[in-house]
Formats: C-alpha cells, sequence, structure tokens
C-alpha cells in the first residue's frame, strides 16, 4: 500500500487527507472483479465512479460494481464523464450527490469535442461557479493552459486537474513546462488526470511536483491491468520521492564521480 | 393505466402509483439509486408520498464504473 515519506506532507483534498497520490478509474474493466483487483494493486484510496441509468426489466440482477467492492476503503469521486454541456454536469453532479447521501466531493468535466475529448473550457468555468455555488467540493479536468487552470481555482474548486494528454490516448505528459507553470502558480492540490500511458508517464508527473494523478486507461487497458496497478503504484511513490529529495541539475557536460588524486596511472 | 417516459422508455403504469411503488415494481427498492421525474430530483425521503402522473419523464440512474467513457450521457428529455 502507499505511504507517505518521512518528510512529505499526506494529500489533502476538501479538508480529508488521503496517503495514496494515485486515484483511479473503474471503468473499461474485464468485469467486477478484475476491477478489484486492480484498484487493490494500486493503492488508490479514491476512486471515480459514472452515474448512469439504472438497467430496467433487462438485467435487475447484474451485479453492480458497488456491490462489489469493498466500499469502506474508498472515497467515492462521482464524475460527469460524457456531459458535453453545463446542464447535463450539473445534473449529473445533483444527482450523484442525492445517490450518494449529501456527499460533495465531485470530478466535474465538460468535454468540447468527441475525437479528443478536450474539455471545453468555458463550459467547464460555468459548470465550475454554479456547483461551487452549490456547495459541491469540485476537483476539474481541465487543459494545461496556466490561465484557465488559475481561474478555476479562483472560483472556489477544490483540485485543479490538467490533462497531460487526451483521455485515453496514453501519450503521457505532452506538455510539461505549462504542468510545471500550473503546479507554480496553484494554491490548491494540482493532480494531472488524462492521458498516462505507462509508469514512467506517472513518475515524470509527480517528479514535475503535482501533489496527484488520476488514471484510468493506462491501467485497465494494460495487458496484464493488475500488474499494472501493481507498477503505477510505485511510480508514483518513486516519483514523490524523487521530487522531494531533489533531483540534481542536468549539465552539459559530464562531472567525473571518482577522485583524480591518488590515481596511479 | 398512465404513461410515462422511464428512462426514455414508453411505460405503462396503474394510476396512482407512487415512486416507491415503482422501485418496488422493478425490483430496486433496496439498491443505491437517484430518481428525478421532469428534470426535479426527488429526495429518498419523498419516494413514498411522491406520485407519477401521466406524461412524467422519469429517470433512474445509479453508479457505474467509469472513467472516461464516449457513452451518451443523461439528456434532458423533451
Amino acid at each position: 500500500m502507499s505511504n507517505t515519506p518521512a518528510n512529505d506532507t499526506p494529500l489533502t483534498i476538501a479538508g480529508k487527507q488521503y496517503a495514496s497520490r494515485l486515484l483511479v478509474g473503474t471503468g473499461k474493466y474485464k468485469d467486477n472483479e478484475q476491477t478489484r483487483l486492480a484498484l487493490e494493486a494500486s493503492g488508490a484510496e479514491i476512486i471515480t465512479i459514472a452515474i448512469r441509468r439504472t438497467n430496467i426489466g433487462q438485467n435487475p440482477d447484474e451485479p453492480n460494481l458497488l456491490e462489489a467492492l469493498p466500499l469502506d476503503r474508498y472515497t467515492l469521486l462521482p464524475n460527469t464523464a460524457g456531459c458535453y454541456d453545463v446542464d447535463d454536469a450539473v445534473r449529473t453532479c445533483r444527482l450523484a450527490r442525492e445517490l450518494l447521501d449529501g456527499h460533495k466531493l465531485v470530478k466535474l468535466e465538460v468535454l468540447g469535442d468527441e475525437k479528443t475529448l478536450f474539455p471545453d473550457a468555458l463550459q467547464t468555468l460555468k459548470a465550475a461557479q454554479i456547483l461551487v455555488d452549490e456547495g459541491f467540493d469540485v476537483m476539474v479536468y481541465t487543459n494545461d493552459d496556466p490561465l484557465i487552470a488559475k481561474e478555476l481555482e479562483n472560483i472556489g474548486c477544490v483540485a485543479v486537474m490538467p490533462l497531460a494528454a487526451p483521455i485515453g490516448s496514453g501519450l503521457g505528459i505532452r506538455n510539461p513546462y505549462n504542468i510545471l507553470t500550473i503546479i507554480e502558480n496553484a494554491n490548491v492540490p494540482i493532480l494531472v488526470d488524462a492521458g498516462v500511458g505507462t509508469a514512467s508517464d506517472a513518475a515524470i508527473a509527480m517528479e514535475l511536483g503535482c501533489d496527484g494523478i488520476l488514471m484510468n486507461t493506462a491501467i485497465a487497458a494494460a495487458r496484464e491491468p493488475v500488474l499494472m496497478a501493481s507498477a503505477m503504484n510505485k511510480a508514483v511513490q518513486a516519483g514523490r520521492e524523487a521530487f522531494l529529495a531533489g533531483r540534481m541539475p542536468k549539465k552539459r557536460f559530464a562531472s567525473a564521480s571518482s577522485p583524480i588524486e591518488g590515481t596511479f596511472f | 393505466m398512465i404513461n410515462i417516459l422511464l428512462n426514455g422508455e414508453q411505460t405503462s403504469l396503474q394510476p396512482n402509483m407512487t415512486v416507491s411503488d415503482l422501485l418496488e415494481k422493478m425490483g430496486l427498492q433496496d439498491k443505491r439509486l437517484a430518481v428525478e421525474i421532469n428534470l426535479d430530483i426527488i429526495p429518498r425521503s419523498e419516494y413514498q408520498s411522491t406520485r407519477l402522473n401521466q406524461d412524467d419523464k422519469v429517470e433512474i440512474v445509479q453508479a457505474i464504473g467509469g472513467g472516461q467513457h464516449r457513452i451518451k450521457a443523461l439528456k434532458p428529455t423533451q
């Protein structure tokens, strides 16, 4: 499981502390059992869920994911996956809050384009304002524009989540300098969300100083999801420790590691 | 009988059914759900006292596994 390094503070979102900086989505797995095992291997404490119509009449006894998971271990983060406008996103969050007995933490995403699944920045800002005004704790998916990220923070979002690359693309962090700028200017947790493909991508994000990472496809679409979940768990910890340790500077030329005095040749 | 739109499907019901009655009829009474009628969310405490009327647009939703899918979102029913 995840441990907070000695010189670190736990990830704190909306006043609650978490030992794990890896957040995981629950979609795209083979079945509920694989989902359960992957989540466990990941060490994640926050997991995202979607809100959808109940199957009526077709299969009312179909095993529901939430019934297969040890819910006391996880904080559920309902998201607005698939929403392309403000109304749908806000409506989804309100339904999620009702469904989960007043649970206020939500992940907001308002998509702008079906091919890239990039967030619609203007709609996202509007939806965020409405949700914050209604008392939600909003973690918000956004692009890597530092101005938009800061504005979402100013609106009152509890965490800002810039994408590394398009959802499900596995391309890794496309623009590390933008992510770095966002992190340096932020007073709320910054979690990279979307586009991570493999363990090194996760480590790189943490080395930039991200407070956490959210991923789904990187684990679910791996050949061995449970093993990848374990890799991601370690990568997030390794990246965080490297960040806290403070890396050496990059140099143009070599710098020998062994002394010259005492050479016998 | 009255007709309602239930999760996008035309459905016939006995008149004067409550939300509780409907959930029981569907075998959903013990599930973790949210119910919306004509875009208004019905609190759980009001399921027993809220009746369904002709032409109501009802959505019954639940939490499912999801990261980011291209599934159709809830559309405001017309």
